[in-house]
């Protein structure tokens, strides 16, 4: 327990962000009018966004040490206790997720016309359960916190998603619940070693070789499923195509992070003999999801599809970061995965825009449509040649220092990973020359009109992102860079065994 | 001899209750009166319960025991009876001559349960649980007859056919033990049957006396009536069944599987044989299953075996945890069971598929299922979750990994039938003139305390596992670890 500092405040600031969401939707409960109720979410969520703030200004970046902690009894019999703690790498996951949840609320203000009460609970439900998962430093809290998304999240994509939207539910459901199950036993099977379920309690204990291996079996399934990795990744397109804007964003933005997020708590410091053993798989599982993701968007017509599938592409520059084991790897890989958050989930927005004004995402119908929404355009614009990892943008730092990362660990790594940046520029160019100005046989969209005031003010903070981290990135990359040293010597140094390896 | 009548006053007051609800059966269908009556006895059993939950005496010449345990208990099963006379309503589906008598059997049966959890004597034990069995023979066949829904009489012999032949396999087993150990005090038996504990004679007479606590609890393969009694029995009756007497057999288990600790290892393997095959069985069955209830009653099987997966390892732990775990099926159950007999339009059975729309018909009872089958499905903040969390790590502490592993593997599989009920009740849409149900005050209230209870076990288990693993202190006063 001497990784979690002292450090506290008077108040108890994360208890408040995760609660205050529940609270929300206990009031929400009451209200009666659809339009009270936006607003009434809309203020809640944003309240939390700035109160979420504070952890930014007072995070000591110059320690690895959890900060912000909080530890109380809570179902001793099981020795199960309630404590939370930042470090670095949270840190940034709380602020991407209090960001993003305002921005759904506005994204669905026109979008969900039927039920709003139970869109605005679930979503407030699930804002609760990400800042959980990301604070939680018991690993039954965690998964609480983890399995607690499930129900909300299944509900979004059920209720009110798209055509095949039960179909897309149920997949989800069951695949990140039967991923989740082996994370329990391993869990229990730490709880049993180390004699408490405490995160920072776990980490480099001196596990057997054999064990490591079982328990990281057992959470590289379910966090390669939550990620999702090749080949875990076919319920993604499904769910993400069913789902409603603001069902896509959360999940594109905040529960994709959850995978990498859950190897970089849970898999490279408690196990680093495993880490090291598995790692080249990881990696070349890593690339083959980069160039299939990429050569699977390029190949798809309808919008959201084609966003979801260079999700998976994205998604591999990652675990390609966290598992090439290096510090440019590893910050690069936690910038990808901010990065990925900022501006996929832009994309979805832009995506939902177009469909509440065509009902249709397909590429084909959406051509053209430059001409008559110049401003739409130009954040279109912006954010797709984010996604492609334009120099400037916040996506170029990320793929940068992984390709970085990569190249000091293998040369041939990165000459497989390079032709996805290309494929990435390839599939992105299509869709801003198609929609920007499409070809001589466009559709009629004399009626559309651009841009309303609250669209606007729903992706321009994530414009801002892209071009605060892409032109001054370091804040950044200080506010983790004590963590993913510290990491670094956890996974290196944890296990004389380990130390051998190259 | 006052003070040991109080320590005695849960059971009287729902002897006393029994008698007077026998009474008005006398009269000419004075249900209504009937109900209420029922429902005055089993708030004061609650009452009485909580009154003598500190009591601590020995009764009928060692026959009967007061304890933290029992007291604990039949506040549990006390508070099980409250929740399902709730739900039972105004059985729509028990001819209106014999409602009257209805309720004086379900009387008579949970106060064979709240004696059974008490006794620690082979006599009376088996007088008890006989006394909560046969008032359930009745209760099944009191279904209405009508066209296409006439298995109530087969359901019934089925029941009473299993529940006789398990008894005789008890019996048997028990004479192996008397003739071992020369009592038939449990308490001395323990002690008595340490010596000898690893022969045949003793692990065989000991198997066999399980048998009729397996037939209570359903498992495999004591599990054949389950499903059509399920099926057969009205949807308050199934309510009932499929509730308190679990919890009174895993009461009892607990206290003749304590027999066999400390560590038995031919005993936890055939526990451990017991429970694969129940939760394997019940999962890969109910996956087919369109009737809820048939549904409920497989799934019912698989979480037999969950509990049973507590009692492999042994220990207070393990017991505390199938404790915990069947209290917390009881009332995840009961939730889906109000579904069951509100949707019900005139207390016929309910397919999977009549179930679509929910949400519109009645808000309430869609997040009731909704808490209920999640929780079944063992997802947090939920007990089902709790529950399975204690029972594995009790489970693996004592290295059964294999077990844990095929449990898990269960959950997964479960997941997905849970998930088909869940998909028409809250994804679909409702046919076509669907008319949104009506609840009345009682039901509402019983939606809400059933949700309340299992988010609350499920968020804060702490008070409650304590509360059990306390009252289990006589295992290991009665069983040292060697």
């Amino acid at each position: 327990m001497t990784t979690l500092s002292s450090f506290t405040t008077g108040l108890p600031l994360l208890s408040v962000l995760i609660f205050s969401p529940l609270v929300a939707a206990a009031g929400a409960a009451l209200i009666r009018s659809e339009r009270a109720l936006r607003w009434w979410t809309l203020v809640w969520t944003t309240a939390i966004a700035l109160l979420s703030l504070p952890l930014w200004w007072r995070f000591n970046a110059d320690t690895a040490d959890f900060q912000f902690t909080e530890h109380t009894a809570w179902i001793p019999w099981l020795k199960i206790d309630y404590s939370l703690g930042l470090d670095g790498i949270s840190l940034l996951l709380v602020l991407l997720t209090t960001l993003i949840t305002p921005l759904c609320v506005l994204a669905s203000w026109r979008y969900i016309t039927s039920r709003v009460k139970e869109f605005l609970i679930c979503l407030l439900v699930m804002e609760t359960a990400m800042i959980g998962v990301f604070s939680a430093l018991d690993a039954i809290l965690f998964f609480m916190f983890w399995e607690a998304m499930l129900i909300p999240m299944a509900l979004l994509i059920g209720v009110w998603g798209g055509p095949r939207k039960i179909y897309a539910a149920i997949k989800f459901f069951i695949y990140t619940m039967a991923g989740s199950i082996f994370l329990l036993v391993a869990l229990i099977a730490l709880r049993l070693q180390t004699g408490s379920f405490s995160i920072p309690g776990m980490m480099g204990q001196p596990y057997g070789a054999t064990f490591q291996l079982w328990v990281f079996a057992a959470f590289f399934i379910s966090f390669a499923i939550k990620v999702p990795m090749f080949p875990f990744h076919t319920w993604l397109p499904a769910a993400h195509v069913e789902a409603p804007t603001a069902g896509s964003v959360v999940l594109a933005s905040v529960l994709l992070k959850m995978g990498t997020y859950g190897f970089l708590r849970f898999c490279l410091p408690i196990t680093p003999h495993a880490t090291h053993v598995f790692a080249p798989a990881i990696l070349a599982l890593s690339v083959v999801a980069i160039l299939y993701g990429g050569l699977t968007a390029l190949a798809q017509s309808d919008l959201k599809k084609l966003v979801a599938y260079s999700s998976v592409s994205h998604m591999g520059f990652a675990t390609l970061g966290i598992f090439v084991l290096n510090i440019n790897g590893l910050e690069g890989a936690t910038m990808v995965m901010i990065n990925h958050g900022v501006t996929t989930g832009a994309l979805f927005i832009c995506v939902g825009i177009i469909y509440e004004r065509l009902h249709s995402r397909e590429l084909a119908a959406a051509a053209g449509i430059g001409r008559f929404m110049p401003v739409f355009m130009a954040f279109f614009g912006v954010f797709c040649l984010s996604s492609l990892g334009f120099p400037g943008t916040n996506s170029f730092i990320g793929e940068f220092l992984v390709l970085a990362g990569g190249f000091a660990h293998s040369k041939l790594l990165v000459a497989c990973a390079v032709p996805g940046v290309v494929i990435a520029a390839a599939y992105m160019f299509r869709v801003l020359q198609r929609v920007a100005w499409g070809g001589t046989a466009n559709p009629a969209h004399h009626e559309l009109h651009d841009l309303e005031f609250r669209e606007i003010v729903t992706l321009l903070p994530l414009l801002v992102f892209v071009f605060w981290i892409g032109l001054h990135p370091q804040p950044f990359v200080h506010a983790m860079h004590a963590t993913v040293v510290h990491l670094l010597g956890q996974v290196g140094h944890a296990l004389p065994a380990a130390a051998a390896l190259p | 001899m006052i003070s040991s009548f109080i320590a005695f006053l849960p059971e009287l007051v729902l002897l006393l209750g029994a008698f007077v609800l026998f009474v008005i059966t006398l009269g000419e269908s004075r249900w209504v009166l009937a109900r209420t009556t029922a429902l005055v006895v089993a708030l004061a059993a609650v009452a009485a319960s909580l009154a003598t939950l500190g009591q601590h005496t020995v009764l009928f010449s060692g026959a009967y025991r007061v304890d933290a345990f029992s007291q604990l208990l039949k506040l549990i099963l006390s508070s099980g009876f409250v929740g399902v006379l709730l739900l039972s309503g105004a059985l729509p589906d028990i001819r209106d001559r014999i409602k009257a008598e209805y309720f004086l059997f379900l009387a008579l049966s949970v106060s064979g349960l709240l004696m059974l959890v008490s006794c620690v004597d082979a006599i009376t034990l088996v007088i008890a649980l006989e006394l909560s069995s046969f008032p359930l023979y009745l209760l099944v066949p009191m279904r209405r007859e009508r066209e296409g829904q006439r298995s109530q009489m087969e359901s019934a012999i089925k029941y009473i056919m299993f529940g006789v032949a398990a008894n005789g396999l008890m019996l048997f087993g028990l004479s192996y033990l008397f003739g071992l150990t020369g009592t038939t005090s449990l308490p001395l038996m323990v002690e008595r049957l340490q010596p000898v504990i690893s022969t045949p004679l003793a692990l065989a007479g000991l198997a066999l006396t399980f048998c009729g606590f397996y037939y209570k609890l359903a498992v495999f393969p004591f599990h054949f009536w389950t499903p059509d009694v399920y099926q057969g029995a009205s949807n308050e009756t199934a309510g009932y069944i499929a509730t308190l007497p679990k919890i009174g057999a895993v009461a009892v288990l607990v206290r003749f599987v304590s027999l066999a600790s400390p560590a038995n290892d031919t005993i936890a393997l055939l526990l451990a044989g017991l429970a694969i095959a129940s939760m394997v069985y019940g999962n890969l069955i109910a996956l087919v299953q369109t009737d809820f209830k048939r549904l409920l009653g497989f799934s019912g099987i698989a979480h037999a075996g969950y509990a049973i997966v507590g009692f492999v390892a042994l220990g207070t732990a393990g017991f505390a945890a199938s404790l915990y775990y069947i209290t917390g099926y009881m009332l995840m159950v009961l939730a889906c069971f109000v579904v069951i007999s509100r949707v019900s339009r005139d207390g016929t059975n309910v397919a999977i598929s009549e179930l679509a729309g929910l949400h519109r018909r009645s808000p309430l009872l869609a997040a009731t299922l909704l808490v209920g089958v999640f929780g079944l499905a063992g997802l947090p903040p939920f007990v089902g979750f709790m529950g399975k969390l204690s029972i594995l790590t009790a489970a693996l502490s004592t290295g059964h990994l294999a077990l844990v592993i095929i449990t898990m593997i269960n959950a997964a599989v479960a997941v997905y039938y849970y998930l088909r009920v869940i998909r028409e009740a809250v994804f679909g849409d409702a046919a076509a003139g669907q008319v949104p149900i009506v609840l009345d005050r009682s039901t509402q209230v019983l939606c809400l305390l059933l949700i309340a209870a299992i988010v609350a076990l499920g968020v804060a288990p702490g008070p409650v596992l304590d509360a059990i693993s306390n009252s289990l202190a006589w295992v290991t006063t009665a069983a040292p670890r060697v």
